[in-house]
């Protein structure tokens, strides 16, 4: 048994079918529990008062902003070298997704920015690099849609999936040297030292968890959507046959 | 409810905006499922018909 | 190969290929910047590397879309891929006409513009140098754009969306090395970066563009 037997449709169809109620529920559960705990359990912090709680938003939105297109990377590697469909189809499901998050860290980053550092939008790196990142989702959504040939749309939005994460890797490191920015540095790091206090800490790991299940639900329903509308073309194209 | 000082506006905006777009994203995704799924079965239907007559 | 640089490059000059009209583009584009800003001379010479660089970098993607499309049109793009040239030098070659035939006279064009955005006078010499060095990538970049959308109806507005994110590191460089050099600061080290990307990019897009190429042409 191995990890490639889910590359066939059918079996890809039945285990996520069954995996999929299951995970949503723990999706639900966890981002729930992360977020309620955030909200009413946790103490103000001594500077920022209670905007620190926009930190169980804004940081796991982030973390998965970033790791979706890693994953769509991955996905799209796959097609390419051993053409699996369901992996390409993967890939197109989790770009919504990967923007909505991007949308989310953008959104509440400006809510806390404007309190903590006077200013609704800062030029800064990492602020920047997340609105190159959801410009990115932008054009390869746009490319998905504009290519009616499914093979060729799959073949196309995955080198650009490639180039893009090079030249977004790029922007990244050009942006630190065009500016160097207001943003404290990482904050969910192993290395302990940079870290948040435990008590903010705990909860934004539940909802890191919870937003990390959210991700892998949301991706399996939407694939399965994709599966069913690829199947829906060769019914109707038999259809028209017969 | 917990006391949000002078900050309450944003936080709870923050959190009103997330939560509705994560909503609207979940909604999308189940309810374009819901109609791919019942699109399929139809179609599918029409066609073991076809077949059958 | 010369074969094919020497057609693209006539076909460009000749009529309704397109040559001079990114020129002609950057140019109204850089006189129409003091309507929108004001003609205080400081702030529009503060800001004119950036506007130089911005204009020139929106007049070549202007002229992106020529770079695949006749020939994808009229089928001339099935017979170059039974040519016996891999389809990286044709990659290679659109990318080098495209520079020839917008990068080049919009860097020579650069400098006098300058002086219609009161351009500091140290500034004249970074600016085309940074030019000169950037706008091969953005030429070479935006070959692989062009054979990304070459199979998309009206694909222009497309193509710009996919590539100007890709721009934003071109863009930061080079206007960087302008800013600086019109500031009379150091500017090796942008440079430094700007030449090794572009010279990344000039190594690895034609095997992109012709990877999309191929794809389209299934």
């Amino acid at each position: 048994m191995s990890l490639w037997e889910y590359a066939n449709p059918r079996r890809f169809m039945a285990a996520s079918g069954a995996v999929l109620p299951w995970i949503s529920g723990l999706a639900a559960v966890l981002v729930a529990l992360g977020l309620a705990w955030g909200f009413f359990g946790t103490p103000d912090d001594y500077r920022q008062g209670s905007t620190v709680k926009i930190f169980y938003l804004h940081v796991p939105a982030a973390m998965i902003a970033i790791n979706a297109w890693l994953m769509m990377l991955v996905a799209s590697l796959i097609w390419l070298i051993r053409r699996h469909h369901v992996s390409a189809l993967a890939a197109k499901a989790a770009a919504p997704v990967g923007l909505t998050m991007t949308l989310v860290t953008l959104v509440t980053g400006a809510i806390w920015g404007q309190p903590m550092w006077g200013t609704w939008w800062e030029w800064d790196p990492r602020l920047t690099s997340f609105l190159i990142l959801g410009l990115f989702y932008l054009g390869y959504l746009a490319l998905w849609e504009a290519i009616d040939d499914p093979d060729a749309a799959a073949d196309l939005t995955s080198v650009l999936c490639l180039v893009g994460s090079v030249f977004a890797i790029l922007s990244r490191y050009a942006l630190v040297f065009w500016n160097q920015g207001l943003h404290q540095g990482a904050s969910l790091s192993l290395d302990k030292e940079q870290n948040v206090a435990d008590v903010f800490w705990w909860p934004a790991m539940v909802t890191l968890a919870g937003f990390v299940c959210l991700f892998v639900a949301l991706v399996l329903l939407r694939t399965r959507t994709e599966i069913r509308a690829r199947r829906l073309k060769a019914v109707v194209a038999r259809a028209r046959m017969s | 409810m917990p006391e949000l000082g002078k900050y309450a506006a944003e936080v709870l905006s923050a959190y009103g905006i997330s939560l509705t777009l994560l909503a609207g994203l979940v909604l999308w995704s189940v309810i374009a499922g819901r109609r791919m799924r019942a699109r399929l079965a139809k179609a599918e239907d029409e066609l073991a018909k076809g077949r059958g007559a | 190969m010369r074969a094919l640089l020497v057609r693209d490059l006539s076909l460009s000059v000749r009529a309704g290929g397109g040559f001079g009209l990114a020129l002609a583009f950057f140019l109204i584009v850089i006189a129409l910047v003091p309507f929108a800003v004001g003609p205080a001379t400081t702030t529009l010479s503060l800001i004119a590397p950036g506007i130089l660089w911005l204009g020139a970098l929106l007049a070549c993607l202007l002229s992106l879309d020529r770079i695949l499309a006749l020939d994808w049109e009229d089928g001339s793009l099935d017979l170059l891929a039974t040519a016996p040239i891999p389809m990286e030098g044709v990659a290679a070659i659109k990318a080098l006409a495209h520079w020839v035939t917008t990068g080049l006279p919009l860097t020579l064009a650069a400098p006098g513009l300058g002086v219609l955005l009161n351009l500091a006078p140290e500034g004249f010499l970074w600016l085309t140098l940074s030019l000169a060095v950037g706008t091969p990538a953005l030429s070479a970049i935006g070959t692989f754009g062009a054979a990304l959308t070459v199979g998309v109806r009206r694909g222009g507005l497309l193509l710009s969306l996919i590539v100007l994110p890709l721009y934003v590191p071109v863009l930061i460089l080079g206007s960087e090395v302008a800013r600086r050099g019109a500031a009379g600061m150091e500017t090796e080290t942008a440079l430094a970066l700007l030449g090794a990307l572009t010279l990344g990019s000039l190594a690895a897009m034609p095997f992109a563009a012709a990877a999309a190429i191929r794809i389209n042409l299934r």
